[in-house]
Order: C-alpha cells, then sequence, then structure tokens
C-alpha cells in the first residue's frame, strides 16, 4: 500500500491490480480487479460514439428548424413556422381533397338519389356515421337506439316524418329550437299545471289513452275518457290516436312510446305538457355533412 | 473431432477475439461457379419480377406480382388473395420454414451460402468492390496507404456505385407496391408525389448499404438467429463443408512431404497453403472442424481443389460431407450417405402435404363471399304494431372478374319481411344487389316481423344469396332476436 488515491477506489475498497495489456484480446485492462477477475479497458465502440455525437447535433439542429425555445414574448418560431395548428389545418385540407370527389358527388346529387346508388349510398352512410358519432350519439345512442325521452331512430315511428326530407329538415333546424325560426314547434299544454284539468280527468285521460295503445294492464275505454280526449287532445293527436307528423304530435295507438307506457308517466306528461328539444345543426355542419347524416339516419331502420 | 484437438482450438485461439476486417480473395472452380448463377437468377428475379404483366380483366392490376395494400389485395400470377384470405400467406410462411429445415438437414447451412439475400448482396458488393480496388492483396494495400489522389477516386467510386445498387435495390422493392412502370415513370419525371416512396426507397437504400457493403459477414455471425437454431437442427449425417482431416493431417510443406513419404512417415495432404482461409468471405479456417462462423459456400473447396490439382494431388481435400464420414475413414470404414432420414422424409412429407392443402383449398374456393354482421346497438328494435326490427349488415365480395348480381332470401324466423336499404324489389318481389367485378359491396338488411305477441329470446336465421346468372347459393347464418 502507498498511497490512497492511487490503490483505493471512491468506495474505499482496494485497487488490487495493474494496468496492464490483457494478451488475448490485446486491450487494456482498467486495473480493477475482483476474484481474479479484471475489468477490460474496451472502448466505446466508434459507432456508438459516432450516434451520440450525431444524435447531439441532430438535438441541436431539431430546435433550431421546430419551435423549442420560450422567450419573453412567446418562443422561436423554428425555420418552417410550424405547429400543431397548421398541421391540423393541413391534415383537414388534405382530407377535404381525398374526400372530395365523393362528398362533391353527395352534395350535387338530390337525396333520394344518393340512396339508390350503391357508391354514394356507402359514402354518405360512412360520412355520416362518423358525424353521427360526433354529434348525435349523446342523446340518441350510438346506433341511434334512443332512451328515454330520445326519439330511437330505428324503429318505424317518427314523430316529425320519417322521408329523408323531412329527417333532413329536422336535422337543420331542430325541435322547439327557438334560435332557428324554421325550428319544428309545437307545445303541448300542460294540463295539469295550467289547471285546464283537473287530476281526476287527468287520471280518466291516462286510462283512455292506454286502451289505444293496448297496453296488456289497460281497461276497456269509458265514455267519459272518450269525450275528454275528444275535448281536450284529439285536435293534435288524431281522433284514434293517430298521431300528427305535420305538429310533431306522437302517434298514442301503437306500442312505441317516447317517454313509456306506464300509467304514472302517462299522467306526469298529460299535467306537464311541453316536449323534447333538438338543436338545429344547420350553420354548425355543412350541407352536404347534413345531407350524409340525413342518408345514414333514414338507412339504419329504413326510415318511412 | 477429438478432445485433444478441441483443446487444442480452444487454446490457439483467444476466446474473444478483436473484430478484424476480412478481406476475401477471388476464387474460380465449380462452386463458384454454382454460385455465379444462383446469384444472376436471384438478382435477376427480384429486380425485373414487378415488370412481368399478368392481364386480370377489368379491376383488377395487370402486374403478376403485386401486393396492394390500398385495395387490400395479394396477387401472384393466376392466384389473387383477398384479406380474409391471408392464411395463404401464413401458409407460405410455414412452407419456408419447412423448406428451410430440410436444406440444412440434408446440406447444412447451404441455404446461407447460396441464397440469403444478405450473401447475394454481400456478393454482388465484393464483386464491385473487386472491379475497382483489385483482388484481396490490393485491397489490403490500399486500405494501408496514405490518402492520395488515386486513393479517393477509387473509394469515392467504390461507394458511389455500391450506393447506386443500394438504390436500385429500394427502388425495386417499392415497385412490388406499386404499379411498377407508372411509378418508374413517375420518379424519373420528377412527378412522384408520394413522401412513403421515397421513404421506402431510403430505408432498403441505407439498409442495403449498410448490410451488404459495411457489415458483411458480421451480420451473418453475430446479428443472424439462423446459423445458432441450425445448429440445434442438424445431426451427423447432414453435409457440411468439411476439411478432411483423416487426409490433410499432419500438415506439412509439399518438400517436407515428399521426404516423409520417401522415409515412410505419416505426411497429409495439407500444405498449409492458407487458401482456403484466404478466400472465406466469413474469415473461418475451416480446418479447425465444422463452426458457426461457415456459411457452407463452398469457395474454400474450390480454393483448395486448385491447390491440388497444382500438387497433383487427388481433389475434394475440402468438401461436402459429414463429420461422421471423416472419423469412419479413419477406422478404415467406408464413407455412407443418408439422404433419407427420418427426419428428412417427415419434412418432405410435411412439405408435400401442406403445399397439397393450399392446392387443393386454392382451387376449391369460392370466388364469391357473403358475410353477415348483426346490428348491436340496439339488437332489436320494438315496432309500432308490437312487431320486431333486427338490422343486418351484408358484405358481398365479388372476386370473379365480371359483375354478378344476387339475391337475397330468409329462413328461420316466420313471416319475417326483408328489406334492403337503397334497393327497391323488382318484379318478382326479389331485391337484387348488384356487386361490380373483382369489388365488394355492403347491404343494409332490415328484418321485420309484425303484430304484437310471437317469440322471445332468439332464433337462428339464415340468409341465403343466389347468383342471378348461375344460379350458386351462399348461406350465411346470424340471428334474430326478440327485446
Ligand atoms: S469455410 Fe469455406 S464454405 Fe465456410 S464460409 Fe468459408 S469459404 Fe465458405
Ligand atoms: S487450401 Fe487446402 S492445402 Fe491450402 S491450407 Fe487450405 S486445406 Fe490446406
Amino acid at each position: 500500500m502507498t498511497t490512497m488515491s492511487d490503490d483505493t477506489f471512491e468506495n474505499g475498497q482496494a485497487r488490487t491490480g495493474k494496468v496492464r495489456i490483457d494478451p488475448a484480446s490485446g486491450v487494456p485492462t482498467t486495473g480493477h480487479e475482483w476474484d481474479g477477475i479484471e475489468e477490460l479497458n474496451t472502448p466505446l465502440p466508434r459507432w456508438w460514439v459516432w450516434t451520440f455525437w450525431i444524435t447531439i447535433i441532430w438535438g441541436v439542429g431539431y430546435t433550431i428548424v421546430y419551435p423549442a425555445w420560450p422567450t419573453l414574448s412567446g418562443g422561436t418560431q423554428g425555420l418552417f413556422a410550424w405547429s400543431s395548428r397548421t398541421q391540423v389545418a393541413s391534415d383537414v385540407a388534405d382530407l377535404q381533397t381525398t374526400r372530395g370527389p365523393v362528398l362533391g358527388k353527395i352534395a350535387a346529387a338530390p337525396l333520394d338519389k344518393i340512396e339508390s346508388d350503391p357508391e354514394l349510398l356507402a359514402a354518405a352512410r360512412m360520412v355520416g356515421k362518423v358525424a353521427f358519432a360526433t354529434n348525435c350519439a349523446s342523446c340518441h345512442g350510438a346506433g341511434g337506439q334512443g332512451a328515454k325521452g330520445y326519439a330511437n331512430l330505428n324503429d318505424d315511428d317518427w314523430l316529425w316524418g320519417g322521408k329523408l326530407a323531412d329527417i333532413k329538415q329536422t336535422i337543420e333546424h331542430g325541435v322547439r329550437w327557438d334560435a332557428d325560426k324554421a325550428t319544428r314547434s309545437s307545445a303541448m299544454p300542460a294540463f295539469g299545471r295550467d289547471g285546464i284539468l283537473t287530476p281526476e280527468q287527468i287520471a280518466i285521460v291516462a286510462d283512455h289513452v292506454r286502451t289505444y295503445a293496448e297496453t296488456p294492464d289497460s281497461d276497456a275505454p269509458t265514455p267519459q275518457g272518450e269525450k275528454l280526449y275528444a275535448e281536450n287532445c284529439a285536435s293534435c293527436h288524431g281522433v284514434e290516436g293517430k298521431g300528427n307528423p305535420e305538429m310533431g304530435a306522437p302517434a298514442l295507438y301503437d306500442q312505441v312510446w317516447l317517454y313509456g307506457a306506464d300509467k304514472p308517466t302517462i299522467v306526469a306528461r298529460i299535467a306537464n305538457g311541453g316536449g323534447a328539444v333538438m338543436p338545429a345543426w344547420k350553420g354548425r355542419l355543412d350541407d352536404t355533412t347534413i345531407k350524409a347524416l340525413a342518408v345514414y339516419v333514414h338507412s339504419l331502420g329504413g326510415g318511412q | 473431432m477429438s478432445s485433444a484437438e478441441t483443446q487444442s482450438i480452444l487454446l490457439d485461439d483467444p476466446i474473444v477475439e478483436a473484430p478484424h476486417k476480412v478481406y476475401p480473395k477471388k476464387v474460380d472452380g465449380q462452386f463458384r461457379r454454382i454460385k455465379w448463377g444462383i446469384q444472376f437468377a436471384t438478382l435477376a428475379i427480384y429486380y425485373f419480377l414487378p415488370f412481368v404483366r399478368w392481364d386480370r380483366g377489368l379491376n383488377a392490376p395487370s402486374q403478376a406480382v403485386l401486393v396492394d395494400f390500398p385495395h387490400r389485395r395479394f396477387y401472384f400470377f393466376f392466384i389473387e388473395i383477398w384479406p380474409q384470405e391471408v392464411y395463404y400467406v401464413t401458409g407460405l410462411l410455414i412452407l419456408a420454414a419447412l423448406a428451410l429445415f430440410l436444406m440444412n438437414a440434408v446440406a447444412g447451412r447451404i441455404w446461407c451460402g447460396y441464397m440469403c439475400p444478405q450473401t447475394v448482396w454481400t456478393d454482388f458488393y465484393l464483386t464491385t468492390e473487386r472491379w475497382i480496388e483489385g483482388d484481396a492483396r490490393d485491397r489490403v494495400t490500399l486500405d494501408e496507404s496514405p490518402w492520395t489522389r488515386d486513393k479517393i477516386r477509387k473509394k469515392v467510386s467504390k461507394h458511389f456505385l455500391w450506393l447506386l445498387i443500394a438504390w436500385w435495390t429500394g427502388g425495386a422493392w417499392v415497385l412490388y407496391f406499386t404499379d411498377a412502370p407508372t411509378v418508374v415513370w413517375k420518379l424519373a419525371t420528377f412527378r412522384n408525389g408520394a413522401f412513403d416512396t421515397y421513404l421506402w426507397i431510403g430505408i432498403l437504400t441505407f439498409t442495403t448499404y449498410v448490410f451488404a457493403g459495411v457489415m458483411r459477414e458480421k451480420l451473418c455471425l453475430h446479428a443472424c438467429p439462423w446459423p445458432r437454431i441450425q445448429a440445434a437442427l442438424t445431426d451427423e449425417y447432414a453435409l457440411n463443408v468439411t476439411y478432411r482431416y483423416d487426409r490433410g493431417e499432419p500438415r506439412m510443406s509439399l518438400k517436407q512431404a515428399t521426404a516423409a513419404r520417401a522415409a515412410n512417415l505419416p505426411s497429409g495432404d495439407c500444405v498449409d497453403c492458407g487458401q482456403c482461409v484466404a478466400v472465406c468471405p466469413t474469415g473461418v479456417d475451416i480446418r479447425k472442424g465444422s463452426q458457426l462462423g461457415c456459411i457452407q459456400c463452398g469457395l474454400c473447396i474450390d480454393a483448395c481443389d486448385a491447390i491440388m490439382e497444382k500438387i497433383h494431388r487427388p481433389a475434394r481435400l475440402i468438401g461436402y460431407d459429414t463429420e461422421m464420414n471423416v472419423k469412419r475413414r479413419q477406422c478404415g470404414e467406408s464413407a455412407i450417405y443418408k439422404p433419407f432420414r427420418v427426419r428428412t422424409v417427415l419434412y418432405v412429407l410435411l412439405i408435400l402435404g401442406v403445399a397439397g392443402f393450399m392446392s387443393v383449398t386454392l382451387a376449391t374456393r369460392d370466388d364469391m363471399h357473403v358475410s353477415v354482421l348483426h346490428d348491436r346497438n340496439p339488437l332489436a328494435v320494438r315496432l309500432k304494431d308490437g312487431g320486431v326490427r333486427n338490422g343486418y349488415t351484408l358484405r358481398f365480395a365479388n372476386k370473379k372478374a365480371e359483375a354478378r348480381s344476387f339475391t337475397i332470401a330468409v329462413s328461420g324466423v316466420a313471416g319475417a319481411q326483408l328489406e334492403i336499404v337503397g334497393v327497391t324489389p323488382g318484379n318478382k318481389g326479389k331485391a337484387v344487389i348488384e356487386v361490380g367485378p373483382d369489388q365488394t359491396r355492403e347491404a343494409r338488411v332490415l328484418l321485420s316481423t309484425h303484430g304484437a305477441g310471437g317469440s322471445k329470446g332468439q332464433a337462428p336465421v339464415t340468409f341465403t344469396t343466389t347468383d342471378a346468372v348461375s344460379g350458386e347459393a351462399t348461406q350465411v347464418t346470424d340471428v334474430f332476436i326478440w327485446p
């Protein structure tokens, strides 16, 4: 043992060997030795060192070419003024060019022609499906299956008409969407809240309505119920509960119930009136997308 | 090999060998000529195959071999593979693996020496290098000499040619994925707008240049998994490039050998000229026995045969032989060759089996495919009159080169009505779906029952599609669900 600095490592372990050339490989040793095993001082492979330097150069270059360094007024812009925002804009533009031809055809074709052309139908359903998932699915469900208060788009019952043109108009202008002048609008009076009918009368009307629907637990119609229905409801919902798509008055004789067919639900609907609201999409979605959406929705359950 | 010899090999060599550059020498002979032939053929196939045309009629490309990713098709001459038949590709891979096993059982790492792309391109690069820089000795001298104008000229032209080959290699690869003449024309007139074309050419150029120019035998020795696998698959009957040490040892110079023979002392045929090592592309000394680094190219056989001819000794001191035969000869027994062994026969049977199965399924497969998908959201819809409606998507794939039309019939749900979105039923109330040549078409099909009551749960439902002309019928089944 001579001096500490030469013969010990930082951790205090004794340095046991001397730096020498390993005869087998021709590489010098580091002088580290553990139980007779010596450590070779093999230099880093040249390709590795080169890669190391190249990554550093690349890294510096990268911060010059792309926006990277913060400054007091914002940050460096890079050489090409690239930003994720311009990237998105150009991606969208690219998408428009690839989809352009078929979108153009959809825009130009009359609504009913789109469905009879297999190519246009496939394209419209594709575009419509995406638009539906983004804009409509939150209320009408992923497959348009609806929910309580939200119309099922797969069945054959259409509040405001199920023809292509009807569907398109509903999408464009919404339902009871006051901001749109052309919106689908009608109001069911709040027969109970506004004191038009007494609670007893409402119960009778509810029972009567349930006779139309032929729900299993409904009673036979009564003259009293018939009279009350004719006076208060028939003007909108039709004499036999056939409904009226002109004013979005649902048919009452069928098996499809937007809010439910049980008595408490019907009583509540009669007492409180009103109706569901759907936003108008014109202006928020472009015309071609609305057209595609109309075709998609129409194709879900075959429309009317 | 005796354990004493094994010992001497271990003692001779450092366990960790410092990497050194291999300068393989030029050689002529039987195996070199075979290698030239195979190299020429494989390169020609690779570079020119994309330009072979094959007429397939409307809607299908007329390139004989094409991987059409955008349209999800694979074309190989008369075979056209659709995505749902991708198992044919799996079958091909299995066949390739079995063929490799068979080759290995018969003649060791022979694939490596003659047909592996790494070998073929390395050889191509070596030939170019030799053409510019001369044979092994010249190349060593050149590398050791200081940088002169001449050296720079040689090095630059070599790397330029290498890059050119690499670039053309990458380019040819791209041609397998798009219409070859079009892409060549677009590239030549700088009208190619597709970035991925350049990207792929770039990647392939880079890898070819690095693998064939820079890494060469290092890839075979350190990166390729095959030698490790084949070491486990080979046996003592497989032919391998073998130094017949029973004949070669003890090695000595020609003069000493003549003297020894005169004095009736043991003498071998090997004159220790080192030619077998000098020509070896992987820098192996085959006289140390069969080893991982040897790619079975047979060039050392050619080199040694030339020496044997010069010194008037019988050829094939090095040859394709088995380790066992060397031992048998040492004991005075005759050499035996057994190409038919359990393992080779099994491989051949497996290959025939898989190939036969694939050919049969390929020959008898439908040129029509129908699949059905039930709506999940909602599974079933209640209709006004109490009936139930289920929605399905039927997908037709017409693999024929002409348009076909199909009628759809449904069975399994009594009284159910069929409606196809966008298709109005023609005469006899049957809806007809037309599918263009070599195209697919989706049809949205609604199946409705009417009237209250009826079943509960679910029932199997079968769609039968019938070709309007040939009457050929295809059936697919799904379920009809009641809410
Ligand atoms: S030892 Fe002979 S057969 Fe093996 S790679 Fe070298 S030259 Fe080729
Ligand atoms: S080429 Fe033949 S003779 Fe020359 S060293 Fe190799 S085995 Fe011996």
